[in-house]
C-alpha cells in the first residue's frame, strides 16, 4: 500500500485556490455585481409577484435559486478551466508527472471547486440578504445540498475538461449541457407552475433537486422533500466522484 | 546498480505509429548518459513513458530497483524530468512554481535550495516577476530549476539548451557536471553532438523507435578514431563507375559540397597522398581540401544515416555535407 502523497495533495488544493484568486475580479467580484443586477430587475422591475402555491414573493424565492446557480456554474469552472488551460498551454504534464494518485487528483480539484463556489455564494448572498426576508432557516441543509452540488459540478468541469481539445470544446459543453440544465431546473420558477410533462422532465433533472433541497434551506418549503431528495444528491455525488476516480486512473484523453 | 532498466519496452500509438520497438537498455547509476537519434527516432516517446505522459504499450521498467509502472509514486518521486516544451501557470511566479512543484512531489518547499537554483540558473533577479513576463531563455532555465526542485536522484533533460545562448549553456553544463558528481544520474538527450560528446560518458543512438547502439563514450570513441579527407567541389558530384571503383578503398561519401574519403592507416602516412591523388583523379583539383577526424556525428551519420538538424558548426556541416 503507497503512502498517500497528503502534501502534495494539499498542494494541489492550493495551487487551485491560488489561481482562482489571482483573477479574483473575474471570480468573485463578478458573480456578487450579477446579484446586484438581478437585485435591480428582478426586485424592482417585477414588483411584489407572487410565486404560485408559495407564500412568498417571487425575488424572495429567486435569491437561494440564484446564489445555487452561480455555485454550481463557478464549480463547473473552475475545474474545467483550469483543466483545459493546461492541457492548451501544454502544463498538464506536469500534473501527470507529480505523484498523485486518481483519487488525490480528484480529491485536490474537488475540494477546491467547492472552496470557490462556497466563496462565490457568500459574495452573491451577502450583497442580496439585506434586501429579502431570507434566513437560513437550515444551514445544515443548506451546507449539505451546497457542497454536494459543488462536487458535482466541479466533477463534471473536470470531466468535461478532460474530454475537451480545447476552449470551444468546454464553452459547447457550458453552453449546451450546462446551462440548460440550471436554467431549466426551476431555479426561475416553481414546477408546479409548469405543464405535467415539463414537470416530469424537471425530475429527471439533478440540478432541479440540488436547487429545491438548497431553496428549501432558506425558505422551509419547496416542490420535494428535501430530506427524501438527499439520495438522490448523494447518488450523484456517489456516481461523478467514482467516475472522475476511473477516467483520470485511465489517462482517459490525457495520456496517449 | 542501474539507475534504469527498461527491457523490451514497445509503443504503438492510436493512429498505429509504432514511436518504440523493443527497446532495452541499461542506465548506471551515477552516468552522464546521452540519448541521441534524429527527430521523430522515439526520444521523446521514451521520456514521456518515463514520465508517465505517455503509456507504454509493452515491455518493462526498473528504476533503481522498483517496477516503474506498478510504484508509480515512489518512482516519480526520484525523476525530474526538464519536458522539451515550455509551458507554464501564467497566474503564478518562477519562485511560486517552485514551491508548488515541490509540495505537489510531496516536500515541504526547501527555500534555501529553491534560492540556490533560481541563483545558479540566473533567475534570482526575476523570482517574483509573473512567468509571462520572462524571456524564452529564462523559461527553459525556470524549467530545469522546476525539475531539481525536489532533488531527485535521475535528472532526464530533454533538448534542455534549445534556445539557450553559449554562454549560459556553459553554466548549465557545469552546474549539471557538478549535480552528476553528486550521484545524480543524468540522462540527456540533445542535438548537440558535440556536448554530448564532452559531457556523457555512456551513448544511446535509436533511430525510427529502434535502438541502434548503446555503450561507454570512450568505447564508442575509440572505435571511431579513424580520419576523413574531406574535399570541396562546390557543387553535388556524381560517382561514375570507374570512380567507385577507383574509391572503393576509402569508403567514399557524397556530401553536398564534394566527397568524404576514409583514411584507414593514417599514423603511418600510407594513404593520404594515395586518397588525394585518387580524389584528383576522378574528379579533378578540388577547390579546397582539408583533414578531419571522425567524431560523434560520424558514426551518429553512419548508423542513422541522417543528420542531426541545428548543428552548432559550421566546420561540420562543411566538411560532413
Amino acid at each position: 500500500m503507497r503512502p498517500v502523497n497528503m502534501l502534495g495533495t494539499w498542494t494541489l488544493f492550493l495551487r487551485e485556490i491560488h489561481r482562482f484568486l489571482k483573477v479574483k475580479m473575474q471570480t468573485i467580484v463578478t458573480p456578487a455585481l450579477t446579484a446586484m443586477l438581478y437585485l435591480i430587475i428582478f426586485r424592482y422591475a417585477m414588483g411584489d409577484r407572487q410565486v404560485p402555491g408559495m407564500e412568498v414573493d417571487y425575488f424572495t424565492f429567486l435569491v437561494p435559486g440564484l446564489a445555487m446557480m452561480a455555485m454550481l456554474q463557478n464549480a463547473f469552472a473552475n475545474t474545467s478551466s483550469s483543466m483545459i488551460m493546461g492541457k492548451v498551454m501544454g502544463m498538464h504534464i506536469y500534473l501527470l508527472m507529480a505523484p498523485l494518485s486518481a483519487i488525490e487528483v480528484v480529491t485536490a480539484f474537488l475540494a477546491a471547486a467547492v472552496v470557490r463556489a462556497v466563496v462565490v455564494a457568500v459574495a452573491f448572498l451577502a450583497v442580496l440578504m439585506p434586501f429579502v426576508d431570507l434566513s437560513l432557516l437550515h444551514p445544515g441543509i443548506i451546507l449539505l445540498y451546497g457542497v454536494c452540488g459543488s462536487i458535482i459540478m466541479g466533477g463534471l468541469g473536470l470531466i468535461g475538461g478532460m474530454w475537451a481539445r480545447d476552449f470551444d470544446n468546454v464553452a459547447m459543453v457550458t453552453n449546451f449541457i450546462i446551462l440548460p440544465l440550471t436554467f431549466l431546473s426551476g431555479v426561475f420558477y416553481s414546477v408546479k407552475q409548469l405543464p405535467a410533462l415539463w414537470q416530469q422532465f424537471n425530475h429527471a433533472n439533478p440540478f432541479f433537486y440540488l436547487i429545491d433541497g438548497f431553496r428549501y434551506g432558506f425558505l422551509g418549503t419547496g416542490d420535494t422533500d428535501p430530506y427524501a431528495s438527499i439520495v438522490v444528491v448523494m447518488g450523484t455525488v456517489l456516481v461523478t466522484i467514482i467516475t472522475c476516480w476511473a477516467l483520470w486512473r485511465s489517462g482517459w484523453r490525457m495520456k496517449e | 546498480m542501474n539507475a534504469l532498466e527498461i527491457t523490451a519496452l514497445g509503443k504503438v500509438y492510436n493512429n498505429g505509429n509504432e514511436a518504440l520497438h523493443d527497446i532495452s537498455l541499461n542506465i548506471p547509476q551515477g552516468s552522464f548518459y546521452a540519448l541521441l537519434g534524429p527527430n521523430g527516432a522515439g526520444k521523446s516517446t521514451l521520456i514521456n513513458i518515463l514520465a508517465d505522459t505517455v503509456r507504454a504499450s509493452s515491455g518493462a521498467v526498473s528504476l533503481f530497483g522498483r517496477d516503474l509502472f506498478t510504484q508509480r509514486s515512489w518512482c516519480k518521486r526520484q525523476i525530474g524530468v526538464v519536458p522539451q516544451e515550455v509551458a507554464f501557470d501564467p497566474f503564478f511566479t518562477p519562485r511560486e512554481v517552485l514551491a508548488f512543484t515541490s509540495g505537489m512531489f510531496g516536500c515541504k518547499p526547501d527555500y534555501d535550495w529553491i534560492d540556490e537554483l533560481l541563483r545558479r540558473l540566473e533567475l534570482i533577479d526575476h523570482s517574483v516577476k509573473n512567468t509571462r513576463q520572462l524571456s524564452g531563455g529564462m523559461r527553459r532555465r525556470l524549467l530545469v530549476a522546476q525539475a531539481l526542485v525536489h532533488k531527485p536522484k535521475l535528472v532526464i533533460l530533454d533538448e534542455p539548451t534549445a534556445g539557450v545562448d553559449v554562454e549560459l549553456r556553459r553554466r548549465l553544463w557545469d552546474f549539471m557536471r557538478e549535480l552528476n558528481a553528486s550521484g545524480t544520474t543524468i540522462l540527456l538527450t540533445t542535438h548537440y553532438l558535440d556536448e554530448a560528446e564532452e559531457l556523457c560518458d555512456h551513448v544511446a543512438i535509436i533511430d525510427r523507435g529502434s535502438l541502434l547502439t548503446a555503450r561507454p563514450m570512450q568505447e564508442m570513441m575509440g572505435e571511431i578514431a579513424s580520419s576523413y579527407l574531406w574535399f570541396n567541389y562546390g557543387k553535388k558530384l556524381e560517382l561514375s563507375v570507374e570512380a567507385v571503383e577507383t574509391l572503393a578503398a576509402f569508403e567514399p561519401r557524397l556530401t553536398d559540397e564534394g566527397i568524404c574519403l576514409k583514411l584507414g592507416m593514417l599514423e603511418d602516412g600510407s594513404t593520404f597522398h594515395e586518397a588525394y591523388q585518387a580524389a584528383v583523379t576522378c574528379f579533378g583539383a578540388p577547390r579546397d581540401a582539408g583533414l578531419r577526424r571522425e567524431d560523434l556525428e560520424d558514426v551518429f551519420l553512419r548508423l542513422t544515416g541522417k543528420q542531426l538538424d541545428n548543428k552548432m558548426n559550421g566546420e561540420n556541416s562543411h566538411a560532413a555535407g
